[in-house]
């Protein structure tokens, strides 16, 4: 592929006190690619993906989207520059009903919202344009619900919608099947296979079958580092990637 | 039963067009007097609902924003009866035509200041500086001798308007019923619209805002001025039913108040407002009527509603007549 890949990170690094989080990792991910980053508990996953969204702010290091250094950016701009995120603890607008919160999105995507005097229910299209990440997701018939009344694996389900709303370029996804039954995460694998033509993934995810399913390159994160990186076949035939997950000292 | 929801707003309406012939009818002249408080204390608790029950902004100073409209209007008609003019420049006037408007401007310019400062904190941080900058204008009228100090001013005569005698309380209670009305329709039309929808969303969760490409402070800032404006409008009214003003409208007691107001008639409702200004100014009255000491028994008739109604008398109402389940 030509030209700059589509995230280029380089020696990004965050500290909590006196915990390293994130130890210098560099990363790159072409248009295209799913990309699955995985490690065990606390390995510093989430603040990787809070790092690359701008929740966080690094403490060295370079992120490129596009060629472009985003990493004075904030969050809010670099959802308009087509970054966007799930979380693995939904985020979620307890109060508004399921299509409101993806209606939200869409009308962020469309410009300002200082419109004052009509109903946000007239917006036609932004109401279709919502109504079809639902049916997307697999939630159309729950569009009316208040999401404080929605499942678990339906808030999971609603993540998705509301970040595939904001037409992102690059769709981070936290730990999109936590919390999913066997069956619901089959969707969302074949869900996610489907968009893999219309967006770039990153994806940091437990679920193993779901990741070689997905995945074009894996990399495996362990106390801040990137261990290693590489196709399924070659993350399967790793020893340090055992030993990882299974403890020190096992081999 | 929703059904009857309709009806009852129509039946409210009714009542209050009424009310001046009724309370001829049953001998209650002061009752005329009490509304035309109830509707601008509605006016001064629609406007902090906004930020405080669809925001979820707390502001312990909002009362600052009813001073300031009121001491607009008790200025500019100091300067109209001395035939003076403020700082030199700005002619005094007693044309309720050009006061509100202004009252609502300039009120809504000190909300964009001090929203500027108070938004970028948030949570009990929030709550105590917002209280500081009331707190501080409070002082600065108390000690701004030139318009009356700690004593505030007197206007010999309300703000005129034309074809309507002002005088007249009949009068002035239907202009305060009209604009309370216009303000809940402003209100309502705010909250429904795509601004309304970020503002409420903002209360819910900032973090989820920001992740969809929203910022928050923008929108909380403009809703913020907008909640300074309504109370700059009450204040001014007030300082037109009462014909006085004093530093006393800004003290953070009144902010207190306001807050009682809408938690009282159910924070983030339309309605809720008004019918908290109702229930609180007809129980400050009639318990004055009782005994001198007041306050007492009233925080306590305040919490005893509160805890007893959940969601506050809009709640209960709903639970009555509205929603089934
Ligand atoms: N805001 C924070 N302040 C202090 N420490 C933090 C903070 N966020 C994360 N940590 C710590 O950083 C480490 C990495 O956390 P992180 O949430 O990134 O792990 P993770 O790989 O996502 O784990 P999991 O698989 O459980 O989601 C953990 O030890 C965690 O306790
Ligand atoms: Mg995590």
């Amino acid at each position: 592929m030509n030209g700059p890949p589509l995230l280029k990170v380089s020696g990004i690094a965050k500290r909590f006190d006196g915990l390293v989080a994130t130890d210098h990792v560099s990363l790159e991910q072409n248009a295209g690619e799913v990309h699955a980053l995985i490690g065990p508990n606390g390995a510093g996953k989430s603040t990787f993906v809070n790092l690359l969204c701008g929740s966080l702010r690094p403490d060295a290091g370079t992120i490129k989207l596009d060629g472009a250094d985003i990493g004075h950016l904030s969050t809010v701009e670099r959802v308009h520059r087509g970054l966007s995120r799930t979380f693995q603890m939904t985020q979620l607008l307890l109060d508004y009903s399921v299509l409101e919160n993806v209606q939200l999105a869409v009308q962020s995507q469309a410009g300002h919202s200082f419109r004052f005097f009509k109903s946000a229910r007239y917006d036609a299209k932004a109401m279709a344009a919502a109504m079809a990440c639902l049916v997307r997701v697999g939630l159309c018939e729950r569009a009316k619900v208040r999401v404080a009344d929605l499942a678990q694996g339906e808030r999971k389900q609603l993540e998705l919608a509301i970040a595939l709303a904001a037409k992102p370029r690059l769709l981070l996804l936290d730990e999109p099947m936590a919390g999913l039954s066997a069956l619901d995460s089959q969707n969302m694998v074949a869900l996610l296979q489907s968009l893999k033509t219309e967006t770039t993934i990153f994806i940091v995810e437990h679920d193993m079958n779901a990741v070689f399913a997905l995945a074009d390159r894996i990399s495996v994160l362990v106390n801040g580092r990137i261990l290693m990186s590489g196709t399924a076949a070659e993350v399967k035939a790793s020893d340090d990637v055992r030993r990882a997950y299974l403890g020190e000292g096992d081999v | 039963m929703r059904a009857l929801r309709p009806a009852l707003l129509a039946l409210l309406i009714v009542l209050l067009l009424a009310l001046p012939v009724l309370s001829e009818a049953l001998r209650q002249p002061a009752a005329i007097g009490l509304a035309t408080q109830v509707l601008i204390y509605a006016i001064a608790a629609m406007s902090l609902n906004l930020i405080l029950g669809y925001g979820g902004m707390i502001s312990f100073g909002h009362a600052a924003f009813f001073g300031i409209g009121g001491y607009v209007t008790g200025i500019l008609y100091s300067h109209f009866a001395e035939h003076s003019a403020f700082l030199g420049l700005v002619p005094g006037t007693n044309d309720m035509l050009i006061v509100l408007p202004l009252a609502m401007l300039i009120s809504g310019l000190m909300a964009a200041i001090i929203g500027a400062f108070c938004l970028r904190t948030n949570g009990v941080q929030f709550i105590m500086i917002t209280l500081a900058f009331a707190q501080m204008l409070f002082f600065l009228f108390v000690s701004l001798k030139t318009y009356g100090g700690d004593d505030g001013l007197m206007m010999r005569r309300r703000d005129v308007l034309p074809f309507l005698d002002t005088r007249n309380d009949t009068n002035f209670y239907l202009v305060c019923l009209t604009l309370a009305g216009l303000w809940l329709a402003v209100t309502r039309g705010v909250v429904r619209s795509k601004f309304g929808l970020v503002l409420g969303g903002l209360r819910q969760n900032e973090q989820r805002m920001e992740a969809i490409g929203i910022a928050p402070y923008p929108y909380k800032l403009v809703a913020f001025i907008i909640a300074g404006m309504g109370a700059g409008l009450a204040g001014a009214l007030m300082a037109n039913y009462l014909r006085f003003v004093s530093p006393g409208m800004m003290n953070w007691t009144r902010s207190g108040d306001l807050m009682m107001m809408v938690i009282l008639g159910g924070v983030g409702t339309l309605m809720g407002p008004l019918l908290g200004a109702a229930a609180f100014v007809i129980l400050e009255s009639w318990l004055t009527t009782l005994t001198e000491n007041w306050q007492f028994p009233l925080g306590l008739l305040l919490l005893a509603l509160v805890l007893f109604t959940n969601g506050g008398l809009a709640g209960l109402l709903d639970r009555l007549w509205g929603r089934t389940r």
